[in-house]
């Protein structure tokens, strides 16, 4: 059983959903990022999503686009996001929270599928969500995937009908994202109502855990959706706090970290409020 | 068309792939839409209504065919090769851009799609976009860079003119690979009543297959026209490239013709060692970007590095696909002209044949005016001149230290 299956199974016997936390590796720097990652379980994440900063973040919004800009220029790679996961492990002992790396195919390219896969493992993490890799293109990379034993999470969207999701889910594992609304990250929130429906569609076809993202900004919405969904996805209002903590300059203020473990609190305290049945 | 598998035009294959190259790397949201476009495209393509309409668009609209004009004054300048120019700068809107355009948008109609959007760097394809959208009363946006919107101001107002809304894209280098991310944001929230209409034959599948289609009625015309003017076919073709839809146009119909030696050129920019430059094909190497697989400017990591042309329509650090793969298949030669160089050869067509020429197709006559002199007289070389340079008048204006 991988860690992200352990975890929704825990989730499961806990009758609760699971708040998956997005942060850009790095941002605003490799050390403040590092002790965000790092006190992100604390602060009440159940898993975590490590995007990799990339120039042409296509399918982001200003929020996650700043962020990977500011990350860039703090030097980050994709070795230091290795590096930050496996001190994560070390330091922190924590052996159980899942930390998924999303972000754009290219980067995984440019080192080759199989020595990325290889690396990443080794580094303990636990799987991908890669944007631009659906699974018409998914192939060149879920070999070396399996043979690591790292989960594939792949996206369904609104437009992804009954016709196409046996096709998209027959690649994935760990979980199913649901991008809940057409369009790019940070921007518009789904209707309840479209997202159950969207929701049932999807389990209708597949046991895999159902986590749903984009356009999350309050308790109150993530509440609405743990109602749902295996887990709810925050992102780009997670590194909006970040942005927040910094001071004209760039520089983090003292409050920063605390401020955006306060956030995430508030959006646990959400997500845990919802007894599933 | 020959299908024998030695040909070079039977790409791509099913899944949209020219070799290791091209694909559909495009997030899910947009994907069952492509795989709409796919099959509306390929339905279009066999339908004798779509293509009758298109050829008198093409014929009654836009100017089509093309001369090819024998430059006589510019051979004899260079005592070598017998020069032609295949003149898509007299199309209407002043560019090859046209072409594609009509056939693209001639399909949003028919998928009953309610808006256009596009890209653009030196504002051709936008520009081409909001006449194309103006005439088949479509609301019509374009993304440019901001950097371009400046640099090209002429054709900015232009696109307003005729209707669009031009939006100045301020992201990265703030020219056209940061207009085509915000296009393709712009795609993934209104996909579904949206159609967008790539300039190049770059993008995810069926979009470099579909708009090499409609670019070959550049190179059709010009098989027709040597074989009318010369009774053979040409032996040297010369072409642009930013993402390559020109020299696409030019040089599909001959690929299988073994004679036919064809050479597509890039912007060198300040010089290839200068690292400023946009020549995926020379200075970079395979990546994923824009939802395919291609020769891209990059760094160790994969992060894409700027590129860097004096002209807008070459700014970009990645190339079409198929263009890839018949670099690896040495089919086509790849080389490359500075800044230097292209506006040089500006200002030369300008005087010795009386043609303003756009400062992408002057890269192109860059090559040419190197080429032509080394090869015998009874060489027929056809370079395209894809574009007209009225757009970049201010700019050459700016750099000669004239103001106007």
């Amino acid at each position: 059983m991988s860690r992200i299956e352990k975890r929704f199974a825990q989730l499961k016997a806990d009758k609760r959903a699971g708040l998956v936390t997005y942060i850009t590796a790095g941002d605003p720097n490799a050390e403040v990022g590092y002790q965000i990652l790092k006190g992100l379980p604390a602060a009440g994440a159940d898993l975590i999503e490590l995007g990799m900063p990339f120039t042409d973040p296509m399918a982001d919004g200003p929020s996650i686009q700043l962020a990977g800009q500011r990350a860039l220029k703090a030097g980050i790679t994709v070795d230091v996001t290795f590096d930050m996961v496996r001190r994560f492990r070390k330091e922190t002992g924590d052996n159980d929270t899942p930390i998924l790396l999303m972000g754009y195919y290219n980067l995984v390219y440019q080192r080759g599928a199989e020595r990325f896969c290889k690396e990443a493992a080794a580094a303990g993490i636990d799987g991908f969500i890669l944007v631009d890799l659906p699974p018409e293109e998914v192939d060149e990379l879920k070999p070396f995937a399996v043979a690591n034993g790292l989960d594939t999470v792949l996206l369904t969207a609104p437009t992804t009908d009954d016709k196409r999701l046996p096709a998209v889910l027959s690649y994935a594992s760990g979980f199913v994202y649901f991008v809940s609304v057409l369009g790019i990250t940070g921007t518009t929130s789904a209707s309840e109502e479209a997202v159950r429906t969207h929701v049932e569609r999807i389990k209708r076809h597949t046991k895999l855990p159902v986590g749903v993202g984009f356009g999350i900004k309050t308790p109150d919405q993530a509440a609405a959706i743990a109602r749902h969904a295996d887990a709810a996805v925050v992102g780009s209002a997670i590194v909006d706090r970040v942005k927040a903590g910094l001071d004209d300059n760039g520089k983090a203020k003292p409050d920063l970290v605390p401020g955006v473990f306060a956030y995430i609190k508030a959006l646990a305290d959400g997500v845990r409020g919802v007894r599933k049945v | 068309m020959s299908t024998s598998p030695n040909s070079f035009r039977t790409g791509p294959d099913e899944r949209g792939h020219f070799g290791l190259f091209g694909g559909r790397y495009v997030a899910e949201t947009l994907m069952p839409l492509i795989l709409d476009l796919e099959k509306a495209y390929n339905e279009a393509k066999v339908d004798p209504q779509f293509q009758g309409e298109l050829k008198y668009l093409l014929t009654q609209y836009a100017g089509r065919p093309s001369p090819l004009y024998y430059a006589e004054r510019l051979t004899k300048k260079l005592g070598g090769a017998k020069v032609y120019l295949k003149r898509d700068e007299l199309n209407h809107t002043g560019s090859h851009k046209i072409n594609n355009v009509l056939g693209q948008v001639l399909l949003a109609k028919r998928m009953g799609k309610t808006r256009v959007i596009a890209e653009t760097g030196a504002g051709q394809h936008g520009v081409a976009t909001a006449t194309a959208c103006a005439l088949f009363d479509i609301p019509c946006v374009v993304f440019m860079g901001s950097v371009d919107v400046d640099r090209q101001a002429p054709n900015v107002f232009r696109m307003k003119m005729l209707g669009a809304e031009v939006r100045p894209v301020k992201a990265g280098a703030a020219t056209l690979k940061d207009a085509m991310n915000e296009a393709l944001r712009d795609w993934v929230a209104t996909c579904e009543t949206t159609f967008y209409c790539i300039g190049t034959v770059a993008g995810p599948h069926p979009y470099p297959a579909m708009v090499r289609d409609f670019q070959c009625v550049i190179g059709d015309e010009v098989r027709k026209q040597m074989m009318e003017a010369e009774g053979r076919l040409p032996d040297t073709l010369v072409a642009c490239i930013g993402g390559g839809s020109n020299a696409m146009g030019l040089f599909h119909p001959f690929l299988d013709d073994s004679g036919v030696r064809i050479i597509g050129v890039e912007a060198a920019g300040r010089g290839i060692d200068s690292g400023e430059h946009a020549a995926s094909l020379t200075g970079g190497r395979p990546g994923v970007l824009h939802g395919n697989r291609t020769y891209l400017l990059q760094d160790k990591e994969g992060q894409i590095t700027e590129a860097h042309s004096i002209s807008a329509g070459l700014d970009y650090p990645g190339i079409g696909p198929e263009h890839s793969w018949l670099k690896e298949k040495g089919r086509v030669e790849y080389v490359s002209a500075t800044d230097d160089e292209a506006v040089e050869a500006f200002q030369l067509l300008c005087k010795i044949e009386g043609i303003i020429p756009a400062l992408e197709s002057a890269h192109a006559l860059a090559h040419t005016l190197k080429l032509a002199p080394t090869l015998p007289k009874d060489n027929l070389l056809v370079m395209n001149l894809s574009g007209r340079g009225d757009k970049d008048v201010p700019q050459i204006a700016e750099r000669l230290g004239v103001k106007i």
